[in-house]
């Protein structure tokens, strides 16, 4: 049977920092080294490994890479320094602009459809809308539900100044500048992994 | 009077959650004569999780035109965050501007957009480099009026001013300049194995029950060495392991009732700041064990 290098060659190419895929030497180290290494499937030693053998679908519909925390013990443990959370991030861009990752994954949510969309709306983060949308995004009533469980937490918030009681804030001064600055670097990060 | 550029951030904003961060490190500056010099009009850094929803590029887009603006207003100084998120984004941002010409091109192409325009040339740096290398310790200990002595605290260092950079040349399984700082105050450092753990970052909005573990093995391992408070340098840490505990109580069976501070709160007090200086006020888990020093 021969290898089909066609999904490496995809993910060395246009995937954020894929092509050090190629240096992993399958120690795990990364394995052993994840916060999260109880919950997923797969560890990044076994998706780079995935990657390799060409298992594209198993790869970009994997929850796995939404696991990241971004605590960088696996770049800093790496024997060979490979960039580990970064081609981890990657892959998960990678699915994201693929359309491959499951919309229900929490982690995408959280990050796609809240926290990105309420940095871009007023160049800042908004910390009460970020809850705010966080709670409700599966509905009123879980909204509420959730709301509920973290009562005590928002209020002490509040009594000592930490939460802004009012949830609209408004754009930074350069904020139109701002728009067009992201729309020309996301139009310019497709040209860069072509190019790659 | 030492001078640097300034990015707090947004959680360092006026009633936002790590405000008490933020004013506790203003105290710490007036008493030293740092002026932090505001970025006016800067954006969000994106932090890492910015990666998913916008891509790399546009991700460090947004650290650039801090730099941009950084450069414009106030030349090439020293550019100081104190959020730990913050520092590590503007790290990144200005490695790769500086070793990759094709991502420094394709930046400006960016900035262009927006009227601006970066050439590189700022260090970024996180406050507690400023505090360690060009303050010094012999400072640090020497403004000490009020020493914190007998005091019992674990120094929770975290992720992201440890890894990937670190701090000031520390290892990265067990750093040691956040002993240092409370061995400075005249308090006692408890020996803490969990110190370099991830408490679960932004994951504790998305994977809450997951994150609650990991911030649980944090807190029992403070208690368990007998730490009456936690510090820490990071505003995600501090948000995670101070407002969850209540969560964590009643969802895992604990009994955590332990202040989580900043390292600059603790300075503060030990060099005769008040109560309100150091920001001790805006504790959600009141700072009980420190009512002795106040």
């Amino acid at each position: 049977m021969a290898y089909d290098l066609s999904f490496a060659k995809e993910v060395y190419k246009k995937s954020e920092m894929g092509h050090w895929i190629k240096m992993c030497m399958q120690c795990g180290v990364c394995a052993g080294s994840c916060p999260l290494r109880a919950h997923w499937q797969h560890s990044p030693r076994q998706l780079f490994q995935m990657v390799r053998a060409g298992k594209k679908d198993e790869v970009l519909k994997s929850s796995d890479m939404w696991m990241c925390t971004s605590c960088y013990n696996c770049i800093a443990r790496c024997p060979r320094n490979l960039p580990i959370t970064h081609i981890i991030h990657g892959l998960a861009r990678y699915a994201e602009t693929q359309g491959k990752v499951d919309p229900k994954q929490p982690t995408r949510r959280f990050a796609v459809e809240v926290f990105w969309e309420n940095i871009v709306a007023t160049g800042r983060v908004g910390e009460a809308m970020l809850t705010m949308r966080l709670y409700f995004q599966d509905g009123i009533g879980a909204g509420i539900q959730r709301g509920l469980e973290m009562k005590d937490s928002a209020l002490g918030m509040l009594k000592t100044r930490r939460l802004n009681p009012i949830p609209f804030r408004g754009k930074i001064k350069g904020y139109d500048g701002f728009k067009k600055m992201l729309a020309k670097a996301a139009e310019l990060e497709v040209k860069l992994e072509n190019k790659a | 009077m030492k001078e640097y550029t300034f990015f707090p951030g947004c959680s360092s904003e006026h009633n936002a959650s790590a405000a008490n961060m933020e004013n506790s490190i203003q105290s710490m500056c007036r008493i030293l004569g740092i002026k932090l010099n505001e970025i006016d009009d800067w954006n969000c850094c994106s932090a890492s999780i910015g990666y998913a929803g916008g891509g790399q590029l546009p991700r460090m887009a947004m650290s650039a035109r801090n730099f941009a603006l950084a450069q414009k207003q106030r030349g090439n100084a020293d550019l100081v965050a104190t959020c730990a998120a913050c520092w590590l984004a503007m790290r990144e941002t200005n490695e790769r501007l500086e070793h990759e010409a094709d991502v420094k091109g394709a930046i400006n192409t960016a900035l262009g957009e927006a009227g601006l325009s970066y050439d590189g040339h700022i260090r970024t740096r996180h406050f507690v480099e400023v505090l360690i290398e060009d303050i010094g310790w012999e400072t640090l200990k020497s403004k000490v009026t009020k020493p914190l002595k007998g005091l019992k605290v674990a120094g929770y260092v975290g992720c992201q001013t440890n890894r990937p950079f670190g701090v000031c040349g520390d290892s990265f399984e067990n750093p040691l300049y956040l002993d240092r700082m409370i061995e400075a105050t005249g308090a006692t450092a408890v020996p803490f194995p969990m110190k370099v753990a991830c408490c679960g970052g932004a994951l504790m909005f998305s994977e809450t029950e997951k994150s609650c573990v990991l911030t649980k093995q944090i807190l029992q391992s403070a208690v368990d060495n007998g730490a009456e408070v936690i510090i820490t340098p990071c505003p995600v840490c501090q948000l995670n392991l101070e407002v969850y505990q209540g969560m964590i109580n009643k969802n895992l069976g604990t009994n955590f009732n332990i202040p989580v501070l900043y390292y600059a709160q603790l300075f503060v007090l030990a060099w005769g700041g008040s109560w309100q200086d150091a920001a001790l006020h805006q504790q959600v888990v009141a700072a009980e064990p420190l009512r002795r020093f106040a």
